[in-house]
C-alpha cells in the first residue's frame, strides 16, 4: 500500500471511516431518498405514477 | 449490407478461435465447451448469412403474431425459454430429492449429487429464473416508458447469449467444470461470456428508459435496473479469478481464505437479494396491479421499500459466516442489517397484499391472482425466516442442517416461482393475442399442487432441520456427544423421502402449466365450466337489517 504506513493501518483507517462519516453520509442520503417522495404537494404526482400503468388499453 | 458482413466476420472469427481452442485445449473439459462455443458460432453465422427467412419460418411454427406498437418477438423467445429450464431444473431437484432419499441413484461419475446439485440450483435460479426476468423486464420496461425496445438486435443477442451462458453452465457441471463457489460455479470463460451479455443487457434496459416517451420511470424499473447493475458488480468482483492457462477450464480466485469467503457470501446473499428478491419484486409492482387492475395500494411504501432493500441488503452477507474465522463484529453486523431487512421486506408484502384491498373477491375468483398472492404470502414467510434464522444463537442450531433447504425453497418455490407462475399466465395470452388462457382450470390445479408440494417441502425440511440441530449438540452424561453423523442421516430417510414427494406435486403442477401454455400459443381454448358458479338467489341478496 503506497498512501499508508502499513496495510495494518489502512485497514484501521478504513475501518474507522466506514463506522463513523461513511455510516452518516450513507445514512443521510437514505433519508433525503426516502423523504423525497413525502415532500409537499407531491400526493397527485404519486398518484399519477401509480396509475401510469392503466393509461393505454393497447398494452399487449 | 456492410453490417451483416461485419456481423458475419465477427462470427467466423469466433468460430475460428473456437475451433483453434478446441485443438489446444489442456483439458477435456475445455476441449468440449470450446466445440459447443464453435457450434454456436456456426449457427450464428448461418443465420447471419442465410438465403431462407428462418425467423420467418420459426415464428410460424411457434405461432407468434405480427410485431405491434412493442418489440415483443425476444419476450416470447423468452416465455418459451422460461416455461423449458423450469422443467428442466425441477426434475433435476426432483431428481437429487430422490438421490438423497435412495442412494443408489448416485450415477457415477456425471450424474451424481455432487454434479447435478449445482445444474438444479443453476437451472431454476439463472435458467428459469433469469429467463423470467429478462422476458419480463423487457415487456415492463416498454408498456411503462412507452418506448420500442432499444438496441433490438442486442436484444436478441442478450436472449440467445444468455442460452449459451446457460447451456455452458449446466454441460460443464456434468462435466466436472466448476469454481465450487455457490451459485458462482461457472469457471472463468464462461464468467467472462456472461458478462459480456450482461452489459448488453444493461444497455439494451437502460437504452429503453433513456429514450422513453413517459417522464417518469414507474418503480418496476428501478427494482429491475437495481438487479441488473448490482448482479453485473457482485458478478464481477466474485469472479476475479486468474485462468491456470487460457487454453484450460481451471482457474484461481484472487482472494484466499476467510476474504475469500466474505466476498463469496456478499456475492451469495446478494444474489438472493438483487436477483431473487429486487427482480422478482419488479415483477411483483406491475403484475400484481395489473392483473388486479388496481393501482399499487401506496407509491410512496414501494419507494421506501426500495431504498431500503438497497442500503441494507448488500451487508447482510456475513450472516451466512457466523462461528466462522470472520471477525466478530463483521458476523454481527451481517445479523443486525439482516434483522433491519425484515421491515421493508413486510413493508413491500404489505403494499402487494393491500394492491387488494376492495377486490379481495378476485382472490377467489381469478387463480391467477390467487398465485400471486401465494407468492406475496411466501415473500413474507421466508423475509420472516431469514432474519429469524441470521440471530446467532439460532443460527447454531440452524447452520448446515436441512432448515436452510427448507428456507430457500419457501422463498424459491413460494416466492419466485409463483410470481414467475403469475406473470407467465398473465403473459402469454397477451404476447400471442389470444382472447384468454387455454383453461383456467388447469391453473387452479397448478396453484393447488404447487401449494401443497411447498408444504410438503417446507414442514419436511423443518422436522429434518431442527432433527439434525438437535442430535449434533446432544451430548451424554460423559462429556461426548451422543449421535454419530450416521446416526442423523439415518434419522432423516422418511423426511426425506416426503421432500422428494412434495417436489414431485410441485413438478406434476409445472407440467400442467406447460401443457397450458403450449395449448394457448396454439390457439386453442378449453370449454369448462367457469370456475364459480354460485347461483343467485334473490332472497338472500338483501342487506342484513340491524335488530
Amino acid at each position: 500500500m503506497t498512501f499508508s504506513l502499513s496495510t495494518h493501518s489502512t485497514y484501521d483507517m478504513l475501518r474507522h471511516l466506514a463506522d463513523s462519516w461513511g455510516l452518516l453520509a450513507m445514512l443521510v442520503v437514505f433519508v433525503v431518498l426516502v423523504a423525497w417522495p413525502f415532500r409537499p404537494g407531491h400526493r397527485a404526482k404519486n398518484d399519477a405514477a401509480a396509475t401510469m400503468i392503466f393509461k393505454d388499453e393497447n398494452d399487449g | 449490407m456492410v453490417s451483416v458482413l461485419a456481423r458475419a466476420g465477427v462470427w467466423l472469427a469466433v468460430l475460428f478461435l473456437a475451433v483453434m481452442a478446441s485443438a489446444l485445449a489442456v483439458d477435456q473439459g475445455f476441449a468440449i465447451h470450446m466445440g459447443i462455443v464453435a457450434l454456436a458460432a456456426i449457427t450464428a453465422l448461418w443465420f447471419t448469412l442465410r438465403s431462407a427467412d428462418y425467423d420467418g419460418i420459426a415464428r410460424g411454427v411457434l405461432r407468434f403474431p405480427d410485431q405491434g406498437r412493442y418489440d415483443d418477438d425476444p419476450i416470447r423467445w423468452g416465455m418459451i425459454a422460461t416455461v423449458f429450464w423450469g422443467m428442466a431444473g425441477f426434475l433435476a431437484g426432483v431428481f437429487i430429492a430422490a438421490q438423497l432419499t435412495w442412494p443408489w441413484l448416485n450415477l457415477e461419475p456425471y450424474l451424481n449429487f455432487g454434479r447435478v446439485r449445482p445444474l438444479h440450483t443453476s437451472a431454476v435460479i439463472f435458467a428459469f429464473g433469469g429467463n423470467a426476468l429478462i422476458a419480463t423486464s423487457f415487456y415492463v420496461v416498454q408498456r411503462t416508458c412507452r418506448a420500442r425496445l432499444a438496441f433490438p438486435g442486442l436484444a436478441r443477442f442478450v436472449f440467445w447469449g444468455y442460452q449459451v451462458f446457460i447451456v455452458l453452465a449446466a454441460t460443464g457441471y456434468l462435466l466436472g467444470i466448476s469454481e465450487g463457489k455457490e451459485y458462482a460455479e461457472p469457471e472463468w470463460y464462461v464468467d467472462w461470456w456472461l458478462t459480456i451479455v450482461w452489459v448488453a443487457y444493461l444497455a439494451v434496459f437502460v437504452g429503453t428508459i433513456v429514450k422513453r416517451s413517459e417522464p417518469h420511470i414507474y418503480v418496476a424499473n428501478w427494482f429491475y435496473l437495481a438487479f441488473i447493475v448490482t448482479v453485473a458488480m457482485l458478478h464481477i468482483v466474485n469472479n476475479l479469478d486468474l485462468p491456470v492457462s487460457l487454453l484450460g477450464s481451471k482457474s484461481y480466485p484472487l482472494f484466499a481464505g476467510v476474504q475469500g469467503a466474505l466476498v463469496q457470501w456478499w456475492y451469495g446473499h446478494n444474489a438472493v437479494g438483487f436477483f431473487l428478491t429486487a427482480g422478482f419484486l419488479a415483477m411483483m409492482y406491475y403484475f400484481v396491479p395489473k392483473q388486479a387492475e388496481r393501482p399499487v395500494y401506496s407509491y410512496r411504501l414501494s419507494i421506501i421499500h426500495f431504498w431500503s432493500l438497497i442500503f441494507l441488503y448488500i451487508w447482510a452477507g456475513p450472516h451466512h459466516l457466523h462461528y466462522t474465522a470472520l471477525p466478530d463484529w463483521a458476523q454481527t453486523l451481517g445479523m443486525v442489517f439482516s434483522i433491519m431487512l425484515w421491515m421493508p421486506s413486510w413493508g413491500g408484502m404489505i403494499n402487494g397484499l393491500m394492491t387488494l384491498n376492495g377486490a379481495w373477491d378476485k382472490v377467489r375468483t381469478d387463480p391467477i391472482i390467487r398465485m400471486m398472492v401465494m407468492a406475496l404470502a411466501f415473500y413474507g414467510m421466508s423475509t420472516f425466516e431469514g432474519p429469524m434464522m441470521s440471530i446467532k444463537s439460532v443460527n447454531s442450531l440452524s447452520h448446515y442442517t436441512d432448515w436452510t433447504i427448507g428456507h430457500v425453497h419457501s422463498g424459491a418455490l413460494g416466492w419466485n416461482g409463483m410470481i414467475t407462475f403469475g406473470a407467465i399466465y398473465y403473459l402469454v395470452p397477451r404476447l400471442w393475442g389470444r382472447e384468454r388462457l387455454y383453461s383456467l382450470r388447469m391453473v387452479n390445479w397448478h396453484f393447488w399442487l404447487a401449494t401443497l408440494g411447498i408444504v410438503f417441502y417446507a414442514a419436511s425440511m423443518w422436522v429434518a432441520g431442527i432433527t439434525q440441530g438437535l442430535m449434533w449438540r446432544e451430548y451424554g452424561a460423559d462429556g461426548y456427544l451422543v449421535n454419530t453423523f450416521a446416526d442423523s442421516v439415518a434419522a432423516l430417510h422418511p423426511m426425506y423421502a416426503l421432500r422428494a414427494f412434495g417436489g414431485t406435486l410441485y413438478l406434476a403442477g409445472a407440467v400442467i402449466m406447460t401443457v397450458n401454455v403450449w395449448a394457448t400459443i396454439l390457439g386453442k381454448l378449453r370449454e369448462e365450466k367457469p370456475l364459480r358458479d354460485a347461483a343467485y338467489d334473490a332472497a338472500a341478496d338483501r342487506p342484513i337489517l340491524p335488530a
